[in-house]
């Protein structure tokens, strides 16, 4: 039971970081690979920034200044390259999260940076008969009110109908008087604020945050997005929890050597059956 | 002569160093319909897309009513003016539902939309029907009624249709051009792209006609049905209808 629950809260992180992977690709087609850096850019802001504030004041600043990077990073690395061919998009992407990471590196000197540990989320709850922490209890549920929300976003208000009528046909939108570049950043704004409020949950489960620290989190959730059907936001959270939940059934097993490895076997496998995956886009174009 | 609402000056706009367009001059009067006919790659759709600021021109200008500029202007600025184009291959986002298309036809306005869905719904009442349908599902001929529907939610004091009879069944063709009529109707002026120069000179007060890039010849509806070379190039010679 406690393996399941932890695999759920692990779902839940992963979905968070998944959304923007899949959220970005729905509507520039790039790979963002940046983003599992912004992810562990996050956790670092939280040690700053908790050490001269306290956690009320910390929490919103963090999801704040992440929102910023992001932003800045699709302003300055993606949006100029918007009529380029979509392989240097890719690279610029690349290039951004090596850039990341080295500003990382300098800043922290290379050291591990202790990550806070809230004390309302490291409490100990017994729920089901298992002992586990609070965030493993509460991650779920936040995921859960916030891809509602996000749905909610998507499917019934005037931006989240321009971003699902850019995602298919940039002119056509602009034609409308939709201005693209607004809903792109829209869609790195979103990606952050989950990426963020991930990062809160993540790294609560681990002692510190050091500036790799975005990479595995980063590719689990780039092959959920990838095993749900990458562009779609209910394929991601599914492909998470998939994902989450397997690897600690394999721990549970005392197979824990192999919870990584099983999750690329899985993302191989997709690929050759299902390269789509389990909701892939749906192709109703009529000519 | 009325007012003018749009003028075209030596407009040249090139892609990649092959000129589409070589220094066309033309007008739009406001009420009116004007067509531009010619053949695949005369450059009408180019002239269209750099009007609504899609493509930009090498040189010229583009004026609408006395002295707004448009050149340089985003799309969005530009269809905020009161311009809306139906696009070639009709658009519609096949992952909206018909409803939303036309609410997106809106997305610059913040008023109440229930006239304009009204009014829309009376034009092409099986839109109606198909309410809650994705757009995708539709018809080609249902798909060209709703871009036209979605161009007109924005209110445009000019629509311009690119190639709205394309691929299209004779009857449907017919209850378009039909819909042109209704639309000039209202006020709205109509610049209008077409292949077909037939159904497109009856219902136009003006044409021009596009050969490689230029225009070779103006005249109204009615004297470029008459003339001997477009009938020759266009209509096929023996067609007296």
């Amino acid at each position: 039971m406690a393996y399941l629950l932890a695999g759920i809260s692990a779902g839940g992180q992963y979905a968070l970081i998944a959304i923007g992977y899949t959220m970005v690709y729905g509507i520039l087609r790039l790979i963002n690979f940046a983003h599992a850096d912004v992810f562990m850019v996050a956790g670092l802001l939280m040690v700053y920034l908790t050490t001269s504030v306290p956690y009320y004041i910390a929490i919103p600043l963090v999801i704040l200044i992440t929102v910023l990077v992001a932003f800045t990073i699709e302003k300055c690395a993606y949006s100029p390259l918007r009529e380029a061919p979509r392989m240097s998009v890719m690279i610029s992407a690349i290039g951004v999260s090596y850039l990341l990471q080295n500003v990382a590196l300098y800043v922290t000197g290379g050291q591990p940076q202790v990550y806070p540990q809230m004390e309302f989320f490291s409490r100990t709850v017994t729920i089901f008969g298992a002992t586990t922490k609070m965030v493993t209890v509460i991650t779920p549920l936040l995921v859960a009110v916030l891809v509602v929300a996000l749905v909610f976003l998507i499917n019934k208000t005037k931006i989240g109908m321009a971003m699902r009528a850019s995602s298919v046909d940039f002119n056509t939108a602009r034609l409308m008087g939709i201005r693209i570049n607004s809903v792109i950043s829209f869609t790195f704004i979103i990606g952050a604020v989950l990426a963020a409020i991930g990062s809160m949950l993540y790294f609560n489960n681990y002692p510190s945050v050091i500036p790799t620290s975005g990479s595995m989190p980063g590719l689990k959730a780039f092959v959920s997005a990838v095993v749900g059907g990458i562009g779609s936001i209910p394929g991601a959270v599914v492909g998470a929890f998939i994902i989450g939940i397997c690897e600690n059934l394999l721990k549970m097993l005392g197979l824990t050597p192999f919870s990584d490895a099983f999750t690329f076997a899985l993302l191989i496998v997709i690929l050759c059956v299902k390269p789509s995956g389990i909701f892939g886009e749906k192709k109703i174009d009529k000519v | 002569m009325s007012k003018k609402i749009l003028t075209v000056k030596d407009l040249y706009i090139a892609y990649g160093g092959i000129e589409a367009v070589k220094g066309i001059s033309f007008d739009v009067c406001e009420g009116e319909v004007v067509t531009l006919i010619g053949s695949n790659g005369a450059g009408k759709s180019t002239t269209l897309k750099a009007i609504s600021g899609l493509v930009k021109p090498k040189s010229g200008s583009i004026v609408m009513g006395e002295d707004k500029s448009l050149t340089g202007l985003s799309t969005d600025a530009i269809v905020a003016q009161g311009i809306s184009l139906v696009p070639e291959g009709r658009r519609v986002f096949p992952n909206l539902t018909v409803k939303e298309n036309l609410k997106i036809g809106a997305y610059l306005r913040h008023d109440n939309l229930d006239e304009d869905f009204k009014y829309v719904y009376s034009l092409f009442p099986r839109l109606e029907e198909r309410n809650w349908q994705l757009a995708g599902t539709l018809s080609g001929g249902e798909q060209q009624m709703l871009a036209v529907g979605r161009a007109l939610m924005s209110r445009p004091k000019i629509i311009m249709m690119d190639e709205p009879s394309l691929g299209l069944a004779p009857l449907v063709v017919k209850d378009i051009f039909g819909i042109i009529e209704e639309i000039r109707k209202n006020g709205v002026t109509v610049l209008l792209n077409e292949q077909n120069a037939n159904m497109a000179l009856k219902v136009a007060d003006r044409g021009f006609v596009m050969e490689t890039g230029s225009i070779t010849m103006t005249g109204t509806g009615a004297e470029l049905l008459a003339n001997e070379k477009i009938r020759e190039a266009y209509l096929g010679k023996s067609k007296t209808n």
